[in-house]
């Protein structure tokens, strides 16, 4: 069944005659060591002073040196502490709840400090809606050891003390007295700081609070304000849904905060024969599109007209395609009752409360409306007054705090303007491009220096806490209103106050709400949304009166990566490869395969691997994006184009991570579908750094998947068959002892570990990804190295399209002959696989094999085999021969071409002081010329076991954990012990959707797959 | 000295006693004093001699965490304390201190805010004559450290010398013999040619290692040796590169393992606590130091000497050191909050990729911290006792068994391989303890 489908990964694999794909298939690390190239060039060697003789002269004296200086060891000190906190015993990593919300991303988290230095950010498990633990979340810790960080404040930019400041602001704000000042923030979701703003706007009355958010959900914020009065976002429950359809919500990513993955994956694990069914109705590729069982394409005009259609209007003015899939949605909307949903991410206040009047309507169980969600706040009318204030010159003053409004509004007039102010005030972290132009800086801590508080959501409230002290001379937002306002206490006293008389006045202490990070309370806080009433409901939206303008309708979408951009400067997200495109170190407009036929853009493989794309100019409204490059992406709807934001910092980043350009120049009434763009073709190519092609697995039967019906009625055999070898002409089970060459190890007693990933639930977000990289020290090699595919992903998660067509055959030649006739030249473009293609995500690392290939061709027995399952990499024994890589079925091995670490080459977080205090002590800093792979994270398991034997107890199914495993938000991921037989990993493997990775060739892995099963068939 | 024991005589507060008393006193006192040879005190009891060795215990036992007598600790210096209170009013003190503050005595209230404000412990359990034995213990005149100059060069020298003396004259007996020799030669050799004998020339051979070099199977087998031996000794050469036993650098502050571990028995556990639960058994904080050098500022007289005698080094400037390094005022007895970081060497360097853990090791394992470090318990300066190496590790492994006695963890695997290897005790290598990964990641 599973393998009479094609799979492949790039578009250019579906060209049969493809000399690349052949070349790549036979060459495991594409890019040989360039000797021709450095040998061929004849006459730069010749014009080399040094000499043969000179040459060998140096080479004898640098060994001797070198075996010289290995003869004496080095001094090395130890420090303690004077003295020492109670809480800190060196080695042993403590915990500590608190909240990020930057404003973009909102969670509770925990963070493990080691030495009072926090290094890893983990998921805080009391939290129940704690929002979402995604990959930026992860790596903002990195984003703390940022040496590009403010040290100090700035008084037109000279470093100045905070005297001096808090001086500059107290005499503008008296002068400016009576004018139009504006403080401009960032979502804070805090009571605490509402009720400081209030405090401050009483002591300054012209002083006018407008909350921004970057990337804005104004309009569904406006829906939800007229329909319950409360400016807040709808929570959904997606694991009790039946049935899901999305029109351009991208829920499984950022959509409205995102964070619903854990629930969504919940439903969409088949149990007693049901699973959730999933519409997507999107123009670009997302992450929910990625993962729905039924995705259409269509542009936003047509989402706009879904909407309606949907909603109980007239599907009239869609094509065929399109309004098929829209009856079937509805057909299972009316079956499911008030186990579906409708949303949708148009960003239009009729479509946003045609949706919730449709699921109000409905009495869907999925959405929540009596407590919802508090991470956006932002009006995007008062916003826009706010930025034609200050063009216009009716503002006169500017208070900015976390957000970077220069950068990102949609209006380059701005700039100037805002150079031109009498007062402007920035607080932020670094100088970035709004900073680095205001009169006054104020520099603020990271948030895992802050102290803070938030309501994520009504009901739920959450504290913030330093986990480490300011590494510079920062002072908070709340602190400096504090000042201003004449208020001596300190900001934590402030909130332990504000919470003393509300929070916690139905009783709770303090401290239990500080050790868990959150606290559940009905109590009603003030919040800054109250103010702001006068809602319009009628947005002009560029996607409504989009299709009669000519051109390509755009989607602006952000990246699992950079998010809104504002870690931009975050070298591990600028690595981390976006799921859909696998594509690091960049931004593009992504264009359908047919689009880009007719403008005649291309995107090309090159020798190496690497991919290459054209380069086009934006236009829109006479606002030019320019020498953008395309990537052709399957499954992008035909008329539409997608832009991510969040690229093309360049003020406080460094040069390496200057990527991509700025989409928020298009980013017109702060709405994703501004309009329609022309594209116009530029010369040049531009080279990205894209993994698509690499580690290709040469079109094995890798993924295994099949539908709902099938899984329910068919015997597992037919879907999920155990490989069979022949032996003495017999076909025996690849599985059986005697298929077997190796004489097993006894692995019953102790531990056996075994991870299991199960494909129905991985969503692709790529948060493992980035916990991989912390809790290993997995270096940054950077976007040249990248594109030479010699990335240093211990986990990556492969992305694999198929086309729908070859997929279950049978059924869908059946509704072919059914009578679409008329529809089957709509249907035969549906069918060309790069226009519309499922998706599949299969996170791989190092499968841990039993009968491991890699530990028999290594000459010097580097790595070899633990009783517990792992395959052991001694990194100090490894002499780089790269046989182990050549061996290995799975391609999981990373090679360190470079010494990544102290050099400046590689001028990342690990080539100076602070970047490198975010290292795991625990794992070693790999050197050159070593082979490293994952190792099942065997600090953990080790400190498991450990902890264990220091108490004298025993290991409690659910103890062991891995990185990934312990940052896996839908339970994908799931790590245990198998000789327990009550563990749930125990369970996990003698599962029927169980499989394992190439088990034909008999490596036995430790790594488990779950068969992925579509809800497709059921119409 | 007599007139010294009368003028303070006249000086205690016992000077109302009969005439009769005092004289049998002074007389009783002079005997006592001249016969011991020791310091004399001055106040006992009339009737009764006062027991100073019984002070001296008490005053260990109870007033030493936080009075010096020479020297301000915690509270005051005490040295000759008996002469500057009322006898009555230090029982009271002694007894209940606060009692007396509260009440308002102005010596008390005095003596209480010049120290801080420092609750001193109340030890209503000694009797007056115990006050009165550690009163008088306080009249122990303070010892002029004698530093007995260590047998150096000078004396050694004089024994070298006459050596060499000798073997000079040695030396010149063998010259002049030689000489003589010569001399006899050359004289026969004339008589020789007078006399006309001939004297027979050595007809001349083949030197030795010409027919060695000739001999090419002699010059191949040592050719071989030669290497071989070569190969041995540069193995044996290069297989201590890296290893550093019996390093021990020069410390910062003079920290002696001796003195702390082994006459003072402290537990190692005591400074290195996190031993027992973290993989690092830590430098101890300076704090931790702290809680008994508050009190001990100087090291006991005979510690001392032998330190500057036997070890050459001033204990007690050490101590100074960590004061300093610990922002310590003595005078005040307050911290000064001026504190700086001491720069330990590290002497027990694992390179990076080795993963050891001291609390597997110290608290499941119940290891002896000695087993590893030596006999820390008597070294004055620490030093690295194993080799450290890999081999040397996997020995243990190799040997020690594993601790399963009442750990619950250990229970089912125990018996699963008791069972496979069919006998009890099970060694770390059969746990698993060879391989790579447990200390390699």
């Amino acid at each position: 069944m599973a393998s009479n489908k094609k799979y492949w990964k790039s578009v250019e694999e579906l060209n049969e005659n493809s000399s690349i794909v052949e070349t790549l298939q036979q060459n495991e690390f594409v890019e040989p060591i360039p000797t021709d190239e450095f040998l061929g060039d004849k006459e730069t060697l010749e014009a080399s002073s040094t000499t043969r003789r000179d040459f060998l002269k140096y080479v004898g004296f640098t060994t001797a040196a070198a075996s010289l200086a290995a003869c004496e060891g080095p001094v090395i000190k130890s420090i303690p502490y004077v003295v020492a906190p109670d809480e800190i015993v060196p080695g042993v990593a403590n915990y500590y709840a608190t909240t990020i919300a930057d404003g973009f991303d909102f969670a509770n988290i925990l963070v493990k400090t080691r030495e009072g230095r926090p290094i890893k950010i983990e998921r805080n498990d009391l939290a129940k809606h704690g929002g979402s633990v995604n990959a930026r979340v992860h790596a903002s810790v990195l984003s703390m050891y940022d040496l590009n960080r403010l040290q100090g404040p700035k008084v037109n930019g000279a470093d100045a003390s905070w005297d001096d400041l808090n001086k500059g602001v107290a005499q503008k704000l008296n002068e400016l007295n009576g004018q139009d000042v504006v403080l401009l923030t960032q979502t804070f979701a805090s009571p605490s700081t509402s009720k400081l703003i209030a405090e401050f706007q009483t002591k300054y009355p012209n002083v006018r609070h407008v909350i921004y958010d970057t990337v804005s959900s104004s309009e569904a914020l406006d829906a939800f304000q007229n329909k319950y009065g409360t400016r807040a976002l709808a929570d959904y429950d997606f694991s009790q849904a039946e049935v899901i359809v999305s029109v351009g919500a991208d829920f499984i990513g950022d959509w409205q905060g995102g964070g619903y993955e854990a629930g969504y994956a919940k439903g969409r694990i088949p149990k007693n024969g049901k699973m959730s069914k999933h519409f997507q109705f999107e123009a670009n590729m997302t992450l929910a599109g990625a993962n729905a069982d039924t995705r259409v394409p269509a542009t936003p005009s047509q989402q706009i007209a879904i909407v309606r259609a949907l909603t109980g209007g007239s599907a009239s003015g869609l094509p065929e395609n399109i309004t098929a899939a829209v009856n079937q949605a509805k057909a299972q909307l009316q079956k499911a009752g008030s186990k579906g949903v409708v949303i949708t991410g148009m960003q239009d206040v009729a479509a946003q409360s045609a949706v919730l009047n449709y699921n109000e309507g409905v009495g869907s169980v999925i959405m929540d409306t009596a407590q919802p969600k508090m991470t956006a706040m932002g009006s995007s009318a008062e916003v826009a007054k706010v930025m034609n204030g200050v063009v216009n010159g009716s503002v006169k003053g500017l208070i900015t705090v976390g957000v970077n409004p220069v950068y990102a509004f949609p209006n380059k007039d701005f700039a100037k303007a805002y150079d031109n102010l009498e007062f402007s005030l920035a607080f932020a972290s670094k100088e970035d491009e709004t900073a680095s132009r205001a009169k006054l800086i104020a520099a603020t801590p990271h948030y895992l220096e802050s102290w803070g508080d938030a309501q994520l959501k009504k009901g739920t409230f959450s504290l913030m806490q330093p986990t480490i002290r300011p590494l510079f001379d920062t002072k908070q937002f709340q602190e400096c209103l504090l000042t201003w306002t004449g208020n001596d206490a300190s900001y934590h006293d402030y909130i332990k106050d504000a919470w003393s008389s509300s929070v916690l006045a139905g009783g709770g202490s303090w401290s239990q709400a500080l050790h868990d990070g959150v606290i559940a309370s009905d109590v009603e806080v003030e919040t800054d949304a109250s103010t702001s009433d006068n809602i319009e409901t009628s947005t002009s939206n560029g996607a409504l009166n989009g299709a009669t303008q000519g051109g390509l309708e755009l989607t602006l979408y952000t990246k699992t990566g950079l998010g809104d951009g504002q870690q931009a400067n975050n070298p591990w997200l600028q690595e981390l490869p976006d799921p859909i495109t696998r594509t690091s170190w960049d931004n593009y407009v992504t264009v359908s395969a047919a689009d880009a036929a007719e403008m005649g853009l291309e995107n090309k493989n090159v020798a190496n691997g690497a991919l290459n794309g054209s380069l086009v100019n934006v236009k829109m409204n006479g606002v030019t994006v320019e020498r953008v490059p395309v990537l052709i992406q399957p499954g992008q709807a035909k008329g539409s184009v997608g832009l991510a934001l969040g690229y093309g910092r360049r003020a406080a980043v460094q040069s390496e991570m200057q990527t991509g350009v700025n989409a928020y120049a298009l980013y017109n009434n702060f709405s994703a579908t501004p309009g329609n763009v022309t594209l116009e073709k530029v010369s040049g190519e531009h080279e990205f750094a894209c993994i698509q092609l690499h580690n290709t697995m040469m079109g094995r039967d890798i993924i295994r998947e099949t539908t709902l019906e099938i899984f329910n009625t068919k015997n597992v055999k037919e879907w999920n068959p155990v490989p069979e070898v022949s032996k003495d002409h017999e076909m025996i089970p690849v599985t059986s002892p005697e298929a077997d060459l190796w004489d097993s190890f006894d692995r019953s007693v102790g531990h056996h570990f075994n991870l299991s990933i199960d494909l129905n639930a991985c969503t692709g977000c790529g948060a493992c990804v980035i916990a991989c990289h912390a809790e290993n020290n997995v270096p940054v090699v950077g976007k040249t190295e990248m594109r030479r595919s010699r990335d240093m992903h211990w986990l990556r998660i492969d992305r694999y399209y198929s086309s729908e067509d070859s997929f279950a055959g049978d059924v869908d030649k059946k509704e072919n002959i059914s009578g679409l006739g008329s529809s089957l030249s709509e249907f035969g473009e549906m069918e060309d696989p790069a226009a519309n293609p499922q998706v599949a995500f299969q996170p791989v690392m190092c499968q841990h094999c039993n009968h491991a290939p890699c530990e028999t061709v290594c000459p010097v027995a580097a790595t070899s085999h633990g009783r517990q399952g792992q395959n052991h990499m001694a990194y100090n024994r490894c002499v780089g021969t790269r046989y182990c890589a050549n061996n290995c079925p799975y391609k999981v091995r990373r090679f360190n071409w470079f010494l990544y670490a102290e050099n400046d080459e590689f001028d990342y977080h690990m080539n100076n002081d602070l970047g490198r205090m975010v290292l795991n002590p625990d794992v070693v800093v790999r050197s050159r010329g070593v082979m490293e792979k994952c190792s099942m994270c065997i600090q953990m398991t080790q400190k498991t076991i450990l902890d264990a034997k220091r108490d004298g107890r025993m290991i409690k199914d659910g103890e062991f954990k891995t990185a990934c495993s312990a940052a896996c938000e839908t339970g994908a991921i799931k790590f245990g012990d198998i000789n327990d037989h009550d563990s749930e990993i125990f369970e996990l493997k003698n599962d029927k959707r169980m499989y394992h990775l190439l088990e034909a060739v008999g490596t036995e892995p430790n790594v488990i797959y779950h068969t992925k099963v579509r809800n497709t068939n059921e119409a | 000295m007599d007139n010294n024991i009368t003028d303070r005589m006249e000086k205690v507060p016992y000077r109302n006693l009969p005439s009769k008393w005092s004289l049998v006193l002074f007389v009783f006192l002079l005997a006592f004093s001249v016969s011991q040879h020791t310091h004399a005190y001055t106040t006992v009891l009339p009737t009764v001699a006062v027991d100073t060795a019984n002070g001296e215990a008490l005053f260990k036992a109870n007033c030493a965490a936080c009075h010096k007598l020479y020297k301000k600790a915690t509270g005051p210096a005490l040295f000759e304390v008996g002469d500057k209170y009322d006898r009555d009013w230090l029982y009271k003190w002694v007894k209940n201190s606060q009692e007396l503050v509260k009440a308002g005595d102005p010596i008390a209230v005095k003596i209480f805010e010049e120290n801080n404000k420092s609750v001193m412990t109340a030890f209503p359990t000694l009797s007056n004559e115990d006050v009165d034995d550690i009163i008088a213990y306080t009249y122990t005149k303070k010892k002029t450290p004698v530093i007995v100059e260590a047998p150096t060069g000078a004396g050694d020298g004089g024994g070298g010398m006459s050596n060499n003396i000798i073997l000079g004259i040695l030396a010149l007996v063998f010259a002049m013999l030689v000489i003589a020799l010569f001399a006899v030669n050359k004289t026969l050799r004339r008589f020789a040619d007078a006399q006309g004998v001939e004297i027979e020339e050595k007809e001349e051979t083949k030197p030795i290692w010409r027919a060695f070099l000739e001999n090419q199977f002699l010059v191949l087998v040592t050719a071989i040796l030669l290497l071989l031996t070569a190969g041995y000794f540069a193995y044996g050469w290069m297989s201590q590169v890296g290893v550093d036993q019996g390093y021990a650098p020069v410390q910062p502050i003079h920290y002696s393992h001796r003195i702390h571990a082994g006459t003072n028995q402290i537990d190692c556990n005591y400074c290195h606590s996190s031993a027992r639960k973290s993989k690092t058994s830590g430098i101890p904080s300076l704090n931790v130091c702290m809680n008994c050098h508050k009190s001990i500022s100087e090291v006991a007289e005979a510690t001392q000497l032998e330190g500057q005698n036997e070890h050459g080094v001033d204990y007690n400037a050490e101590i100074q050191k960590l004061y300093k390094a610990v922002g310590w005022d003595e005078a005040t007895q307050a911290y000064t909050g001026e504190t700086e970081a001491v720069e330990w060497v590290r002497i027990h360097n694992l390179p990076d990729f080795a993963y050891f853990n001291h609390s597997q090791h110290v608290t499941v394992a119940g290891v002896e911290c000695q087993t590893c470090h030596g006999p820390v318990e008597e070294m004055e300066i620490m030093e690295q006792h194993a080799p450290l190496t890999m081999g040397w590790c996997i020995n243990c492994h190799r040997e020690t068994n594993v601790n399963v006695a009442d750990n619950e963890y250990y229970e089912k695997i125990h018996a699963e391989l008791a069972k496979k290897y069919g006998k009890d005790k099970i060694t770390a290598a059969e746990m698993g303890g060879l391989e790579c990964g447990k200390c390699h990641y």
